[in-house]
């Protein structure tokens, strides 16, 4: 049976590209139940995006939870390889999650990769590369911004910020909050350095060209060049293979700098109104659980493409074929069958339901198909 | 074709004084000022389309993307914590979130607060930071009713000259957070339309800049 691109709801269709795509770069699926042990979450309960997760006991009394996230599940399971040695591995699972929009929980399909073990800048710039790809797949029109949380977090270390003081910054820098992150440098007392660095970095987005040599001029320290040096790596190596027009620098794409350490990067596609894909560099994790690996993946959340079909169906069915008791099954049968051989749907009925929409209306009568209405 | 910039505006007082300001910066839209049943009003040639909508429903536009712009209270964004672009400060409808109390309240920090707002998660904050346990009271309206009733002990409300709590014998009691206008822009639709957005939030910052001079 061929597939009718038609038939497929973006989500699915995505599902399929992206699987494939993720397999060409030799990354290998990875299935796994959908209970996870509950203690994991609690562990690393900052890590995922929200709060709750449906727990219950097994029948030998352990706790178990229906997966909010699969990153950490993949985690638990790979091994530090030594040098040289990256796991790649890729998934597409339903997670249980609650809704930002309804406040209960919701079923939420998600594909991504994850890169754990020995981590060099071409492993990071594969995975940028296949974010960048993941999107493309979905909408042509897309937008991957990157940003670096070595950077940040070089500016903050240098100017030491106190904890509860470097969330608030941060925060001001994912709004692209000028005004407030003067505000609040003024009310903790910063140095009007920082202040001034960290508004320049604020209004840094844009072209990687035109963006690098302002985080160049920031001045911020060893660490901070480093950093700047691998987004220079990795938006080379992207424009080389055509993907540099679609690359932005954006430090408004933050996380939690707690799990996150280096590069960071979210993805948009024109006419979904949030990120559908985001991932980074999640070495601390690794660290916080024992590891001596890095790691670094994104996920793409599907069901944000929900109301992104692009060529939604005008019409429920192709051909209304209307019959009456009484007619000859066999042809009845022979008929329908013949018509849908090209792919047209057909619904047979007896009646006209209501508020459907078709382009034909057939009839069979007396051993033949007529035609009633063309078009609505 | 270029698609076009959706703004919301607050209705109200504020909202027409924002539009002035977006008339002054060059982003205007005549069929705005005709007075008529319309709801959106476009201005094909710049590209630039405002409707009217209630002050608190501004950021949820703004978040789900059906406004690309729009202007929020900092009592709004505080309250609902809006996944959305904080870009620029308006400097205008200053006012503070406060606590007000009974001119001859005394707090009692070994008692429960009874707090009486329409703010539930910025009273919830501010005490949080405190670490003073207090009992909410969710209210819509009227709020300076509660401690003149004995319903709350204080209210945690927008205070702009104090007027209305003078009026009740109430009195500001500390404030939280000073407020004033902001312009806001939904996360993505900023990637794709960030030329022209930028270009809005320009021409606003000048005359905010003339205004101050």
């Amino acid at each position: 049976m061929t597939l009718n691109d038609n038939m497929l709801k973006s989500g699915e269709q995505a599902v399929f590209e992206l699987r494939a795509l993720y397999q060409r770069y030799g990354y290998t699926p990875f299935k796994m139940s959908k209970f996870e042990e509950y203690d994991l979450y609690v562990e690393n309960k900052d890590f995922l995006v929200g709060d709750g997760v449906i727990t219950f006991n097994d029948t030998d009394g352990k706790l178990l939870a229906l997966k909010p996230d699969v990153t950490l599940s993949i985690i638990k399971n790979s091994k530090d390889g030594g040098e040289g040695i990256a796991s790649k591995v890729y998934y597409n699972e339903n997670v249980y999650r609650i809704s930002k929009s309804t406040h209960t929980f919701k079923e939420i399909m998600q594909t991504g990769l994850e890169c754990v073990g020995d981590i060099d800048v071409y492993a990071m710039t594969e995975v940028v590369l296949l974010a960048a790809k993941s999107l493309e797949a979905i909408s042509e029109d897309y937008i991957l911004d990157l940003s670096h949380l070595g950077l940040l977090s070089a500016l903050v270390e240098k100017f030491s910020v106190s904890e509860a003081d470097k969330k608030k910054i941060i925060a001001c820098v994912s709004e692209k909050n000028a005004h407030g992150l003067r505000e609040l440098c003024a009310s903790i007392g910063a140095d009007a350095e920082f202040c001034e660095k960290m508004t320049a970095l604020i209004s840094a987005y844009g072209k990687p060209a035109a963006v690098l040599p302002k985080l160049r001029a920031l001045n911020a320290g060893a660490a901070a060049e480093a950093a700047i040096d691998e987004l220079q790596t990795i938006t080379e190596a992207l424009e080389r293979v055509g993907y540099g027009d679609r690359v932005n620098i954006d430090f408004s794409v933050v996380n939690d700098m707690s799990y996150y350490s280096g590069i960071f990067f979210r993805g948009f596609v024109d006419g979904i109104p949030e990120g559908i894909l985001s991932g980074g560099r999640y070495d601390k994790l690794l660290k916080k659980m024992g590891r001596s690996s890095g790691a670094i993946g994104f996920a793409v959340y599907l069901d944000k493409l929900e109301r992104f079909d692009e060529h939604e169906n005008e019409y429920d069915t192709d051909i209304l074929l209307l019959y009456e008791d009484g007619t000859d099954v066999c042809e009845l049968m022979h008929a329908v069958s013949v018509l849908t051989k090209n792919g047209t749907r057909v619904l047979a009925r007896k009646n006209i339901p209501e508020h459907i929409r078709y382009r034909q209306l057939l009839t069979y009568r007396n051993g033949g198909l007529e035609i009633l209405e063309i078009g609505d | 074709m270029k698609s076009v910039i959706n703004i919301a505006l607050p209705k109200g007082r504020l909202g027409e004084k924002v539009y002035d300001m977006f008339e002054k910066a060059g982003f205007d839209c005549p069929s705005i000022r005709e007075n008529n049943r319309k709801l959106t009003f476009e201005n094909e040639e710049k590209g630039i389309r405002f409707f009217w909508v209630k002050p608190s429903d501004v950021a949820i536009y703004v978040e789900r993307g059906a406004a690309d712009v729009g202007i929020a209270g900092k009592d709004i964004l505080l309250e609902y914590r809006p996944d959305v672009y904080e870009l620029l400060d308006l400097g205008i409808g200053k006012c503070r979130m406060a606590v007000a109390a009974k001119r001859n309240f005394r707090d009692n920090p070994a008692r429960t607060l009874r707090v009486a707002t329409k703010f539930t998660n910025i009273a919830r904050e501010y005490y949080a930071g405190q670490c003073r346990d207090i009992d909410i009271i969710h209210l819509n309206g009227s709020i300076e009713l509660a401690p003149i009733l004995g319903l709350s002990d204080v209210i945690v409300d927008i205070v702009e000259t104090g007027k209305t709590l003078l009026e009740n014998d109430l009195v500001p009691y500390e404030t939280i957070v000073p407020i004033s206008a902001r312009v806001i822009a939904n996360k993505a639709n900023f990637k794709f339309k960030s030329e022209r957005i930028e270009a809005i939030v320009e021409g606003l910052a000048s005359v905010c800049a003339e205004n101050k001079a």
